[in-house]
């Protein structure tokens, strides 16, 4: 069952996904056995041997009139060290030129604004991180790459996002973070999750090595 | 000694890996479920040679693996018939067998259907990562060092119990599943239908659909008549969650069913393939036809009842064996990380 909160990407509406998200957590329910919080959209699978549609549906309506009426605990902000450009971000250079600003108004905007993370998907641990300033606004490449490294920093249009493992991809590189996104050994096994709020920092070369 | 080796890897074929029920609870982390892509397949493997239904598998895609046993071990093989051979024998599917040692199983080709489970009575001997032994291929954990198998691998089981007794169990031949070329497979409308043209929603029922051979673990994708969105919808949403089953529609109209290795995606899904029919998902194969039929929420449910009567049956006649545990301290000894011993 998917249960939608807006339509729109929004911190507002994404707060309410988390906060539901949370109550439901807190007030589990006997036969769901996954949630995957969204941007506006909280999904909710259920064994169908134990639970139907209109059980699950009436247990949520009721968990929803809580919203806003239980005190849900404030997300984390997690500051992420990033080395900018160079052969840590491949794409700065062009990004730079795309928006006519210097290598280092890319930094500064980029580390200027606090993000949200939306959504952890596409792959495990990795955040969806919102909203970029429009003026870093950037399409994805037109050409993915084929590997992309672990704990690389990227752009796409409005969303900046950080790959937890090496895998394909088609956003614009900035940097590299040290900090391990994903560790299926850890509990929880990813840095970050949905709602939390995030802040980059630059780092140069020589306190990443350190750093790892 | 905790442990006993079971089987070595000689050939692995393109891609074979330890599979469960899959792993569930960890969606919020983008960690997808994983696991078996036939999971009937998989519950009556384990069954016939008395293991719990949950137990790992090797999940064999086509055909390439052989094995040569290093003990005397309890097998079953379901699923697609990969024509397994024993040693130069041709194996008999949906029974249980003891393998000498030294005796090999190799899986020669395709016959019907795309994947063959193996159960081992006593089980694989794996850590659980994140609560269940399934192999997640792409972010590399879980399973056998959370890789494919290959050459030169060693199973070992997790007992000292090797479920002997359990040979010559036979699974009741009218309820093993016939694949066949073409499939079809029943849905129910949802949750973006709304969101296509009525000659779109008619194209997916009365359209038969080729599988590509750009499917994978991931997704089945169709090629066939493109499926119509209303005006001014975009092609794409603002990403949401994804299960198995779902039918995914992105710009150029081909559908997409998703499987088991992601649990987001950023496309409207038409409709949604029913619980009890995911398991025919894992046998579908690339040039295979598929077509869909619609049926209403509460036929799933009670088709799913029906399907789900008959593994019980089953397991009322062949209870799983209770698992004898060999000393824990000596368990914890081997184990490099993981939350429960056994």
């Amino acid at each position: 069952m998917l249960v939608e909160l807006g339509d729109e990407i929004s911190p507002e509406v994404n707060r309410r996904v988390r906060e539901l998200s949370v109550i439901l957590m807190e007030n589990p329910i006997e036969g769901v056995i996954e949630t995957v919080p969204a941007y506006r959209s909280l999904l909710i699978i259920y064994d169908p041997l134990k639970l139907d549609l209109v059980m699950i549906k009436n247990r949520m309506e009721d968990l929803q009139k809580k919203i806003g009426e239980i005190e849900i605990p404030e997300p984390k902000t997690v500051e992420i060290p990033v080395v900018y450009g160079g052969e840590y971000g491949p794409d700065m250079e062009w990004v730079s030129q795309y928006h006519s600003i210097s290598v280092d108004g890319v930094i500064q905007l980029h580390t200027g604004t606090r993000y949200q993370v939306y959504m952890i998907g596409f792959m495990p641990g990795f955040p969806y991180l919102g909203e970029l300033p429009e003026g870093l606004a950037t399409p994805r490449r037109e050409t993915p790459r084929t590997v992309i490294p672990q704990g690389s920093v990227a752009i796409a249009q409005r969303q900046t996002g950080i790959y937890p493992v090496e895998s394909p991809g088609g956003w614009q590189i900035l940097g590299r973070t040290p900090l391990k996104l994903f560790n299926p050994l850890h509990s929880p096994p990813a840095l970050l999750e949905m709602g939390d709020l995030v802040r980059f920092f630059s780092i140069d070369e020589k306190e990443f090595k350190q750093w790892q | 000694m905790a442990v006993v080796e079971t089987i070595e890897v000689l050939t692995s074929g393109p891609l074979t890996s330890l599979q469960d029920l899959g792993r569930f609870g960890y969606g919020r982390y983008g960690v997808p479920p994983s696991g078996a892509l036939d999971i009937f397949s998989l519950r009556a493997a384990n069954l016939l040679v008395g293991n719990k239904e949950n137990e790992a598998c090797l999940e064999i895609t086509m055909f390439g693996l052989k094995i040569k046993t290093l003990r005397d071990v309890v097998i079953a093989v379901t699923g697609g018939d990969l024509r397994p051979f024993c040693n130069d024998k041709p194996l008999s599917m949906w029974v249980s067998f003891i393998l000498k040692e030294g005796d090999t199983l190799s899986f020669r080709g395709m016959k019907s259907g795309f994947r063959s489970y193996l159960a081992i009575g006593g089980g694989f001997f794996l850590t659980e990562v994140l609560g269940s032994r399934s192999t997640n291929l792409s972010s590399g954990f879980g399973g056998f060092d959370g890789r494919p198998v290959k050459k030169g691998d060693i199973f070992t089981a997790h007992s000292l119990h090797p479920h002997l007794e359990t040979e010559g169990r036979w699974f009741p031949q009218d309820l093993i599943p016939r694949y066949r070329r073409e499939w079809r497979l029943r849905v129910i409308f949802g949750p973006q239908d709304d969101q296509f043209t009525e000659e779109g929603r008619n194209t997916v029922l009365n359209s038969p659909y080729q599988v590509s051979h750009q499917s994978d673990r991931t997704g089945i994708r169709l090629a066939g008549p493109s499926v119509e969105r209303r005006p001014n919808v975009h092609e794409s949403i603002i990403s949401e969650g994804v299960i198995p089953g779902a039918i995914q529609v992105p710009g150029d109209g081909q559908p997409i069913i998703i499987l088991v290795e992601i649990v987001t995606g950023g496309y409207r899904k038409i409709a949604t393939v029913i619980t009890a029919d995911l398991p025919l998902l894992g046998q579908i194969k690339p040039g295979d036809m598929v077509t869909f039929e619609e049926v209403s929420l509460d036929d799933a449910y009670e088709i799913l009842r029906e399907m789900e009567e008959k593994i019980k049956g089953f397991r009322r006649r062949y209870p799983p064996l209770p698992r004898r545990l060999p000393a824990l301290h000596s368990v914890c000894l081997i184990q490099t990380y993981g939350p429960v011993c056994g």
